[in-house]
C-alpha cells in the first residue's frame, strides 16, 4: 500500500451489528482519508482510529504498566494462564470469528471458561431461543417484502444509523417500493427519534414491556381484555394494533435492550418470540434481534459450532458445560472464581457491575485490545492488536447471520499484530511451558 | 513415520473393481492406492476381518448456518452426550447435532471419510465452509439450493436455460459449491409469504413459473454444465400423506432428458415423501410404488432418509414444511427464510416406536432399500440428522443385512403399522458387498469422485477395516448387535493414507479436503452474465456481489473438480 491514494469499494463496515457493506473507503499512505456511504458512527471510526491507540505491549511491574517485548508479553500471559486454575477469557465481540475459534481453543486448553458480551446484552433472546426458538429470516426479506415494521426497545436511528434506509422502512425491495407501502409502529417507554418517524407511535410504561406483549398475544388469538389499559396503553389500540398485526401481509418485529435488559429480561424475549410464533398461523411474521458490536453474532456463531453453546462456556471440567447465570462472566466474577482474565476487544471494567468489576481488577489479568480503556488500564499484561475491518481482515456475522468479510485497508502501526496472531502465538507459549513442566 | 502401508490379507470388498469379498492385500503411498508397497511400510494384518473403502456419505447436513442454529436451540440435547478433550481430540458435544470436531470424529470412528452438506443457502455459505474447515478429517462440500432462486426462475420463466446454465456455473464457482441442491422448488418463495404451495402444476407467485419447470430447466442446465452429479432433489409435498405420487412425478418429469444409464435425478431422503393413503389415519407405504418406478427407470437414484426410533432434531430448507411439523408436535421451531434463494426451519423431533405414523416411517426407508434391486441407485443415509443422527448408520446396516434384526424392531413397532406394511414380508438380507456399495462405492460414483469409494491404482487411500469375518457371516446375521458393534467401531479408519483411528479410537485428527466444481462457460457468455447480474444484484440482495463471492484461499484444502460445459 504505497503513497497513491487507492479507493476500496464494498468496504463492510465494524461498528454495529448491521455490518453494511457498500461503504466507499479512500486511503492514503496507509491512512484513511475518505469515507462514503457510511453512517456518522461509521465515519466516525474510520477517520478516527489511531486515536488512543496502544503502541507496544506492555507488563507491569512494581505496580505500573511498561513497555516491553512481545515476546516477553507473551510469556508473561502463558505463565499468568498456566498457573490459574480457571483462567476467565472474555470479549470477543468486536474481533473476527478466525479469532474466535482460537479463542475456544485456548479456552479449552487452559481448562477455563469462555464468555462473549451477549451475556450482557442479548443473553435473554438467546435463553428465550432455548425455549421457544424464532420466526426469522434475512435482512433482505424485510426489504423485498414486509408492509409492517415494529422496532421495540431500541432506536436505531441512533444505535443502527443506517438499518431503516439499507433494510427496512426506507427501503427499496422489489414487493415494496417505498415509504408510502410500509407502516411503522414503534414501541418504546419515551418518544425516541425512531418514534418520531412512526406512523403509530406506542408509549409503554417502563417496565411493562411483558405486559403488553401479553396482551398483544391475548388480542392476536381473539381473547378480550378485561383492563381498560395495560402498561400505560389503551385496550382499544392495543386491538387495533393486534388488528395490524393480523392483517399485514408481512411482519417484520425488531427489538432491543429496551426489551433485553428491563426487568423481566427473559420472559420479555419469550413473550416477543411467541407473538411473532403465534403470529404465523394468521400471516407471515418474522423476529430480528437489533444485535449492538458487529461480530456479537459471530462470537455466538463460532462458539456454538465449536462447543454446542453460544456463550458462557465452561472448559474447567475437560468438557463444554453451559448454565448461564452461573458460568457468564458477570456471575463467575461477582462469586470470585476465576483467578485470571484474558479481555480480547472489551471493556468490562468500564461496564461490569460494581462487585464483577471489583473482582476482576483483583485478580491477574491479560488484555489484548487496538484502544487504551479503563480495562487496560487495570491489566497486568497489554498487547495492542490491529483492527479487523482496517487494519486486519477476518470473518463477520451481520444481526441476521449473513457472514462477511471486513477487509484489511491499511497496515497496522509496526509491530502490532492481529487478535489471532497474538492468541496463537499465547497458546503455543503455553502449551510449551507446560510440556516442560514449568 | 512411513508413509507406506499394507494392509494384509484382509478380506476386500471393493464393488467399482468388482471384487467382492476375496483375500488380498492393501498398499498405500502417499496418501493413494498402490500396487506394491516396500519392506519400510507400517503392516496391518487384516486376516479375519473385512477391509472396505472409506465410507461416503452423499447427504448429511452437518455444517451451516441451519445446523448451528438447530445446536444453538438445543442444549438439552448436548446435555446428554458429551465429548472429554483426550491428548488427541478436542472437546465437544453430541447428540443430534454434534460440535464440529465431534462430527468429524464420529464420522472416521465408523469408518467414514467423505461427508456432502446437502443444502447450504448461498447467501450464507461462507458459514457453510467455515464449519467444514472447523470438522475434521473428512473430506466434504457443499450443494447449494437453486430451486427457489429468483435468478433461477426468472431464467427458466423466460424460457431462458443457457443464461440460467451460466449463472449456475456461476454461483457454483463463486461459492465452492459442488453440486445443484433442489427443495421443494417454487415452495419456499411462496412460503416467503407464508403460503403454502401444493402441485408441481402450480404457479409461484409473482414467479410465473412451475416447479415442474424448475426442475426441468435445471436439470437441462446440469447437463449443459456436464456436472459430476446429478440434481438433487427433495421434492414438493415432502411430509403430506400421499406424497409417493408426487416423488413418482417428479422423477418421471425428467424422464425424456434420460441419458443411457446414468441416473439424471437424484430424489434425496425417499422415505419422507414415500407415504401412500390420503390422511394420517390411513398412511401407508408407498415404498413398493416407488421401488417399481426405480427398478424401471435408470434415469433415478435415490437414498433413503431412514429413520432411527428416538430422539433428534429435524432440520430442511423447507420452511413450509418444518412449520407444519411445529404445529403437528407443538414443538420449538425456528424458521430462517433467506433473501432471495431459499428458507429453513428447525423442529426437535421424537420418532416413536408406538406411533402408526413414525412405524410406517421406519417401515418406508426399509422397504424402499430391499425393494430397489439395483445398489448402485439406492444409497444408505438417515439424512442426518431428520430421520436420525448419523451415528446410527451401524444399525441401519444390521436391519439392511439381519432379517432378525428387522423381526425385533417389528415386534415392538405400532400393530396396525406392522400389518400395514410389507416389509414383514420381505426376506432379502444384504450382503457385505452390497453394504459396501450402498454406503460407499454408489455414492462416491454418484458423486462423480473418481478416486473415492473403491481400491483402483491411484485412488484416493481412504480405508476402513472392520472387525467382521465374512465366514461368520450367518452367525452374524443371528447377532444383529455384534454387526452394530463391528460397523460403529472400525478397527482401522486410514484417510488420504494415514492412520486416523485404531480400535474405535482417533490417533490423530489432520483436516480433509473441500471438493466443489468448476464448470467453465466460455468466457463471452460469462462476462455478459456478470454484466446483467451485477445490475439487478443489490438490488436483490443486501450484499454486494463482491462480498458474496467465496475465494479459494477462504477454503483451508480446497480441491477442484473441473468439468466442460457445453456453453
Ligand atoms: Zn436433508
Amino acid at each position: 500500500m504505497g503513497l497513491e491514494e487507492s479507493t476500496f469499494r464494498d468496504v463492510v463496515c465494524t461498528v454495529c451489528g448491521c455490518c453494511c457493506d457498500h461503504l466507499e473507503v479512500t486511503v492514503k499512505e496507509d491512512t484513511v482519508v475518505k469515507v462514503k456511504n457510511a453512517c456518522a458512527m461509521s465515519t466516525s471510526k474510520l477517520l478516527n482510529y489511531m486515536n488512543e491507540r496502544i503502541m507496544k505491549p506492555m507488563i507491569r511491574r512494581r505496580g505500573r504498566l511498561s513497555g516491553c517485548s512481545y515476546r516477553d508479553a507473551v510469556d508473561a500471559a502463558a505463565k499468568i494462564l498456566l498457573k490459574s486454575r480457571s483462567p476467565l477469557l472474555y470479549g470477543w465481540s468486536l474481533t473476527s470469528c478466525e479469532a474466535v475459534e482460537v479463542g475456544v481453543e485456548l479456552a479449552e486448553e487452559v481448562g477455563g471458561f469462555i464468555d462473549n458480551t451477549t451475556s450482557t446484552c442479548h443473553g435473554p433472546t438467546i435463553l428465550g431461543v432455548h425455549e421457544i426458538g424464532e420466526s426469522s429470516s434475512t435482512l433482505g426479506e424485510v426489504r423485498h417484502r414486509a408492509d409492517l415494521i415494529i422496532y421495540w426497545g431500541c432506536n436505531p436511528i441512533h444505535a443502527h444509523p443506517l438499518h431503516m434506509s439499507r433494510y427496512t422502512l426506507l427501503s427499496k425491495g422489489r414487493f415494496r417500493k417505498s415509504r408510502s407501502e410500509r407502516t411503522l409502529i414503534v414501541v418504546d417507554v419515551r418518544r425516541t427519534d425512531t418514534a418520531k418517524m412512526a406512523d403509530m407511535f406506542i408509549q409503554v410504561e417502563p417496565n411493562k414491556d411483558y405486559e403488553l406483549i401479553s396482551a398483544l398475544r391475548a388480542a392476536v388469538r381473539g381473547d378480550e381484555i378485561e383492563q381498560d389499559e395495560v402498561g400505560g396503553v389503551p385496550t382499544d389500540l392495543i386491538e387495533e394494533v393486534a388488528e395490524m398485526l393480523i392483517s399485514c401481509d408481512f411482519g417484520a418485529l425488531f427489538f432491543g435492550l429496551g426489551l433485553t435488559m428491563s426487568p423481566g429480561k427473559s420472559e420479555n424475549v419469550d413473550a416477543a418470540l411467541s407473538l411473532v410464533r403465534d403470529l404465523n398461523s394468521k400471516t407471515k411474521f418474522v423476529i430480528i434481534p437489533m444485535r449492538g458490536h458487529f461480530n456479537v453474532n459471530g462470537a455466538n456463531n463460532v462458539m456454538t459450532w465449536m462447543t454446542g453453546y453460544p456463550y458462557a462456556i465452561d472448559f474447567t471440567r475437560g468438557f463444554p458445560y453451559y448454565n448461564p447465570g452461573e458460568t457468564s462472566a458477570v456471575d463467575l466474577l461477582a462469586r470470585g472464581e476465576c483467578d485470571s482474565a484474558l479481555i480480547v476487544a472489551s471493556d468490562p471494567v468500564s461496564n461490569f457491575p460494581y462487585k464483577a468489576t471489583c473482582n476482576l481488577t483483583s485478580i491477574p489479568l491479560i488484555t489484548i485490545d487496538p484502544h487504551i480503556t479503563p480495562t487496560v488500564l487495570c491489566s497486568d499484561v497489554v498487547f495492542p492488536s490491529a483492527l479487523v475491518g482496517i487494519e486486519t481482515s477476518g470473518t463477520v456475522y451481520r444481526m441476521d447471520g449473513v457472514p462477511l468479510v471486513a477487509r484489511k485497508l491499511v497496515e497496522p502501526p509496526r509491530n502490532i499484530r492481529s487478535d489471532i496472531e497474538i492468541l496463537r502465538d499465547i497458546l503455543r507459549r503455553y502449551r510449551n511451558l507446560k510440556r516442560l513442566g514449568r | 513415520m512411513s508413509r507406506e502401508i499394507a494392509i494384509l490379507n484382509g478380506t476386500v470388498f471393493d464393488p467399482t473393481n468388482r471384487i467382492f469379498g476375496e483375500r488380498m492385500d492393501i498398499f498405500v503411498k502417499d496418501g493413494k492406492i498402490v500396487g506394491s508397497a516396500s519392506s519400510k511400510a507400517q503392516r496391518i494384518d487384516a486376516s479375519g476381518k473385512v477391509v472396505m473403502p472409506g465410507g461416503v456419505d452423499i447427504h448429511s447436513h452437518i455444517a451451516g448456518s441451519k445446523v448451528n442454529s438447530g445446536r444453538l436451540l438445543r442444549p438439552e440435547d448436548h446435555r446428554k452426550d458429551v465429548e472429554v478433550k483426550t491428548p488427541t481430540t478436542h472437546s465437544g458435544v453430541g447428540y443430534s447435532i454434534p460440535s464440529t470436531y465431534t462430527t468429524g470424529y464420529r464420522y472416521a470412528k465408523m469408518g467414514y471419510t467423505t461427508v456432502f452438506e446437502p443444502a447450504t443457502p448461498p447467501l450464507k455459505t461462507r458459514h457453510t465452509h467455515e464449519e467444514l474447515d472447523s470438522t475434521p478429517i473428512i473430506d466434504k462440500g457443499c450443494f447449494p439450493l437453486f430451486g427457489n432462486n429468483w435468478f433461477v426462475m426468472e431464467y427458466l420463466r423466460d424460457g431462458k436455460v443457457e443464461e440460467c446454465a451460466t449463472y449456475v456455473a456461476w454461483m457454483l464457482k463463486a461459492l465452492k459449491g459442488y453440486a445443484i441442491k433442489i427443495v421443494d422448488p417454487g415452495g419456499v418463495e411462496v412460503w416467503g409469504w407464508g403460503k403454502f404451495l401444493r402441485h408441481l402444476d402450480e404457479k409461484v407467485t409473482h414467479f410465473n413459473v412451475t416447479p415442474r419447470e424448475i426442475i426441468r430447466g435445471l436439470c437441462k442446465v446440469n447437463r449443459l454444465l456436464n456436472l459430476p452429479h446429478p440434481i438433487h432433489v427433495h421434492t414438493n409435498n415432502l411430509g403430506n400423506p400421499g406424497n409417493y405420487t408426487t416423488t413418482i412425478e417428479t422423477m418421471d418429469t425428467v424422464r425424456d432428458m434420460a441419458n443411457g444409464s446414468k441416473p439424471i435425478v437424484h430424489i434425496t431422503h425417499v422415505q419422507f415423501t414415500g407415504f401412500s393413503g390420503s390422511s394420517w389415519l390411513n398412511l401407508g407405504s408407498g415404498a413398493p410404488e416407488i421401488a417399481e418406478y426405480v427398478n424401471k427407470h435408470g434415469h433415478v437414484s435415490v437414498d433413503l432418509g431412514q429413520i432411527i426410533f428416538g430422539d433428534t432434531t429435524t432440520m430442511t430448507a423447507d420452511g413450509p414444511f418444518q412449520y407444519f411439523l411445529h404445529m403437528l408436535t407443538d414443538n420449538k421451531w425456528v424458521n430462517m427464510d433467506v433473501e432471495v434463494e431459499t428458507g429453513s426451519g428447525i423442529v426437535p423431533f421424537q420418532y416413536k416406536r408406538s406411533n402408526y405414523v413414525n412405524a410406517i416411517q421406519w417401515g418406508i426407508g426399509l422397504e424402499l432399500a430391499l425393494l430397489i434391486k439395483d445398489p448402485w441407485r439406492v444409497f444408505m443415509t438417515t439424512d442426518h440428522p431428520n430421520g436420525g443422527p448419523f451415528t446410527y448408520y451401524p444399525r441401519v446396516i444390521a436391519w439392511l443385512m439381519s432379517r432378525k434384526a428387522r423381526e425385533r424392531t417389528l415386534s415392538k413397532i405400532n400393530r396396525t403399522a406392522r400389518r400395514r406394511l410389507t416389509l414383514p414380508s420381505i426376506d432379502r438380507e444384504y450382503t457385505l458387498e452390497e453394504i459396501a456399495t450402498i454406503t460407499r462405492a454408489a455414492p462416491a460414483r454418484s458423486l462423480g469422485l473418481k478416486n473415492k469409494g473403491h481400491f483402483g491404482l491411484g485412488a484416493d487411500a481412504d480405508i476402513a477395516v472392520y472387525d467382521i469375518n465374512p465366514s461368520d457371516m450367518d452367525v452374524l446375521r443371528r447377532k444383529p448387535a455384534k454387526l452394530r458393534r463391528a460397523f460403529g467401531q472400525a478397527c482401522y479408519t486410514i484417510k488420504n493414507g494415514a492412520v486416523v483411528v485404531r480400535d474405535g479410537k482417533i490417533l490423530k485428527s489432520p483436516f480433509g479436503r473441500t471438493f466443489y466444481v468448476e464448470s467453465q462457460t466460455k468466457p463471452e457468455i460469462e462476462s455478459n452474465l456478470l454484466r446483467s447480474i451485477e445490475t439487478r444484484f443489490r438490488d436483490y440482495y443486501t450484499v454486494g456481489i463482491e462480498n458474496y463471492q467465496i475465494n479459494e484461499s477462504y477454503l483451508r484444502y480446497p480441491a477442484k473438480v473441473r468439468c466442460e460445459a457445453e456453453i
